[in-house]
């Protein structure tokens, strides 16, 4: 129990913060408590959360990816175009999913085999596939047909809990969350991914393929943008090409990085990532009631720094203790 | 022309000790340079000739004994020190800003100045260009470093220590990467700075290098001092004792005529990239512990990496047991039951941040799973019985990696390749950084592996290791092998002078 302890001591004291930011936000704004408020913050914490999921795995091997959120804008554009075209629900999620895939494995290959800096690789993304998605969009908003709203339902507003404001998207997420999470560290994939991240050249040396792992986690972070890129249309109902999901993988990162992911790689628990997304909601929310919508990205940006600032004083207190013992 | 050998030496080291985690690397060595006068220092691998240079430079300050400058005790404890007192020290890995010009770098950080705020340019370029005429360098001081030569860029950190005004200059292993004419156009200017008064130390393995242009040779071993020639008392034959020196107790060796098996590892014709113009061919027999010798940089590693796969060579073949490896594939050398202990643990061997179980279970989890899950409890036996085998001292194996001293990382390190019962053992500095008793028990383990009828090939630079528990060593120089000596014929002075390219057989 105890080095379960102090092996997680990160993912803890992450859960410590989080309920007391809930309880200041609330003090600060009982509003913030209501049903409705925890709903609304539970819904966007599920929908973020899914792209930090997959974003995670990019940091994990000290990789990065700057393309999610023209990705997700480029899905949610697509999805509706798809349906007009005559294809089926099924039909038009996997045609998202084989083109979600595909480009993942175009970054995963240009960032191993043509050794390109992912920054650079994902930046070009972003402008690539912001473009696609004002092109297919055709300049219009892309409206999502009223016969989907069962699917809307089903996967992002409802609340299968009965009673408690705990919407779909929030529980997707969690699930997939459980995914990764046993993926990460009960299979024999995941261990070598978690090595590759940890040590990538260490891992070459045991014989591990280094480069095909690597290749996956850009293939699972684009399947969970392109996901995602539904599930935000899903929410919103419509989206244009030219500015849905704008600076979305931002939000990713922070969710994943307030988590307790290192962008050097190596470091990342899928609890945290979670963790870290609520936290990013909740912030988002709070700071809509307390001071005004135009505030949020001034309060996160100075949350995020206070975050990372105190996880360099922790990993030093950690440190301490270990030379000290 | 007798050297100018003034009474006062510029320089004097009295009793310099320095001490890095687990090892002592200088002992008490004193040293004095004179004005006017080229010393060369010698030693074998680790026997303190770098760390010497360091603590004279400031680049490493001394924890006990006195530097004397010009007779007056000072302490360096900084690099810009050093240089403000007129030392100039050239790392052998050169320390220049590849993007900027070479007027730039020669007066980097003492750039003269206009009102002391504007960058003289003008002044800068002359200078540079004077400079650069003293030292024989025909490159316009405009020239990006980037586009010039190894053998030019060390001209251009010589035409830097002139411009800071050095009145002595210290290269580490100046000519290890230079060509033989950039080699004989450094010594042309190393005795025009001698000429006009300057002290020159430096360190090399070339005993006909230092025959040529060395005044002095200061030889160390183990941290100590074990000789100083003048010019009239150097040979190579005497350098070479003063740096071996020592003879092991045959007692503690291999006993001879170790019954051997069928040729497990062959290579074939081997070249890398670190000497492309070389090929080496070697082979180790079942149950046979082959040594490799040689000083730093003869190419030994780059031969490991590419026999276990990590590189891909440029052009031979390596077997095991009669089947030919696909060259550059790491997987297929371990499942051909190939496995390679590198040489630098911490970035290669081991992941610090993950637990000993896991340390030692990942070249093997593939078979350890069901239906693709880890079966966490293998994971956790094997782990227990490597702690038994190899005696890894730790509180449990779910610890950090991190948390082990130096020994019993390697020994983890040797565990997680244990686990599958290798065929081939490469180990290249099995012992570095591990304190002596870990030491025994790694010999223990690899003597217990050859034993086992594993072929087992040791790259060490620990020439007593090497004579240890090798059956037979081969000793690379200068990319290739320079000499195979059997059980028999092994000592220390033998290896050394094949080693440095003293001996041919």
């Amino acid at each position: 129990m105890k080095t379960l302890l102090t092996r997680h001591s990160k993912t803890l004291l992450i859960f410590v913060l989080l309920v007391a930011l809930t309880l200041v936000c609330g003090w600060l704004e009982p509003r913030f408590l209501s049903r409705d408020s925890l709903g609304a913050v539970l819904k966007y914490a599920g929908l973020f959360g899914v792209i930090a999921l997959g974003v995670s795995f990019v940091i994990l091997t000290g990789g990065i990816d700057l393309s999610i959120g023209s990705w997700v804008g480029l899905c949610a554009v697509l999805y509706p175009v798809l349906l007009k075209q005559g294809l089926g629900v099924g039909e038009a999620a996997l045609v998202i999913a084989g083109l979600s895939v595909l480009a993942g494995l175009l970054h995963g290959f240009l960032v191993t085999k043509l050794n390109l800096q992912a920054f650079l690789v994902t930046l070009c993304g972003l402008f690539i596939y912001r473009g696609l998605a004002r092109v297919a969009g055709g300049g219009r908003e892309q409206i999502l047909p009223a016969d989907q709203e069962w699917l809307r339902d089903a996967l992002v507003l409802g609340r299968p809990l009965a009673g408690l404001p705990v919407p779909a998207v929030f529980l997707l997420m969690i699930g997939l969350a459980v995914l990764a999470a046993v993926f990460l560290n009960l299979t024999v994939t995941g261990r070598r991914l978690l090595a590759t991240g940890r040590n990538e050249q260490a891992a070459r040396f045991c014989g591990i393929g280094t480069v095909r792992l690597r290749v996956l986690s850009y293939v699972i972070c684009s399947l969970l943008a392109g996901l995602a890129g539904v599930l935000f249309l899903l929410d919103g109902r419509s989206a244009l090409g030219s500015s849905f999901g704008n600076s979305y993988e931002l939000w990713a990162i922070a969710g994943a990085v307030l988590g307790g992911c290192s962008l050097r790689g190596g470091q990342c628990a899928v609890a945290g990532v979670v963790l870290g997304s609520v936290m990013v909601a909740e912030v988002r929310q709070a700071v809509f009631f307390v001071a005004g919508d135009e505030w949020k990205e001034f309060v996160i940006g100075v949350f995020i720094l206070a975050g990372v600032i105190a996880d360099e004083a922790f990993t030093r207190w950690m440190a301490s203790r270990r030379v000290k013992s | 022309m007798p050297p100018i050998t003034a009474p006062e030496p510029i320089l004097e080291a009295i009793n310099l000790s320095k001490r890095f985690p687990g090892v002592q690397a200088l002992a008490g060595v004193s040293a004095r340079f004179h004005a006017g006068e080229v010393v060369a220092v010698m030693g074998e691998n680790g026997a303190g000739k770098s760390t010497l240079m360091k603590a004279l430079a400031g680049v490493h300050p001394p924890d006990a004994g006195e530097i004397r400058w010009e007779g007056k005790p000072v302490r360096i404890s900084r690099v810009a020190q050093a240089e403000t007192l007129g030392i100039a020290f050239i790392h052998q890995e050169l320390n220049l800003c590849e993007n900027l010009t070479v007027a730039e770098n020669v007066f980097l950080g003492r750039e003269p100045c206009r009102a002391g705020w504007w960058l003289d340019r003008q002044t800068m370029r002359k200078r540079a260009a004077e400079l650069l005429a003293r030292v024989g360098l025909k490159v316009s001081p405009e020239a990006v470093v980037e586009s010039l030569s190894i053998g030019q860029r060390q001209m251009v950190e010589i035409a830097r220590a002139l411009a800071r005004e050095a009145r002595l200059v210290i290269m580490d292993e100046p000519t290890s990467s230079l060509t033989a004419s950039e080699t004989a156009r450094l010594f042309e200017v190393v005795r025009d700075l001698k000429s006009r008064g300057l002290g020159v130390v430096f360190i090399s393995h070339r005993l006909a290098e230092v025959m040529s242009v060395a005044d002095r040779v200061v030889v160390l071993k183990d941290g100590r001092n074990s000789g100083d020639l003048s010019k009239s008392e150097m040979s190579p034959a005497r350098m070479v004792q003063l740096m071996v020196g020592r003879d092991l107790d045959p007692s503690r060796r291999r006993p001879e005529g170790v019954p051997t098996g069928a040729v497990r590892l062959e290579a074939e014709a081997l070249r890398t990239r670190a000497w492309p113009e070389e090929t080496v061919s070697f082979s180790v027999r079942a149950g046979e512990i082959v040594g490799m010798a040689g000083l730093v940089g003869a190419g030994r590693t780059e031969l490991a990496r590419v026999v276990a796969g990590v590189d891909r060579a440029l052009s031979g073949t390596v077997r095991v047991d009669g089947v030919a490896l696909p060259p550059g594939r790491v997987a297929a050398a371990v499942q051909a039951g190939l496995a390679l202990a590198p040489e630098d643990r911490k970035e290669q061997g081991i992941f610090l941040e993950m637990p000993i179980r896991e340390n030692i279970a990942l070249p093997g989890l593939g078979g350890m799973q069901r239906l693709g899950f880890v079966r966490s409890g293998d994971v956790t036996a094997l782990a227990e019985r490597m702690r038994g085998l190899l005696g890894i001292r730790t509180s449990g194996v779910g610890k950090m990696a991190g948390l082990l001293s130096g020994g019993n990382q390697q020994k983890v390190v040797l565990a997680k390749w244990l686990a599958l019962d290798p065929r081939v053992f490469v180990l290249d500095e099995p012992t570095r950084g591990v304190d002596v008793g870990a030491k025994a028990e790694i010999y223990r383990v690899i003597e217990d592996l050859a034993a086992a009828g594993a072929a087992v090939l040791m790259i060490s630079s620990d020439l007593e290791e090497v004579l240890r528990l090798s059956d037979r060593v081969l000793v690379m120089h200068e990319g290739r092998l320079a000499g195979e000596v059997g059980r028999a014929e092994l000592s220390e002075e033998t290896v050394m002078q094949l080693a440095t390219g003293t001996l041919h057989v």
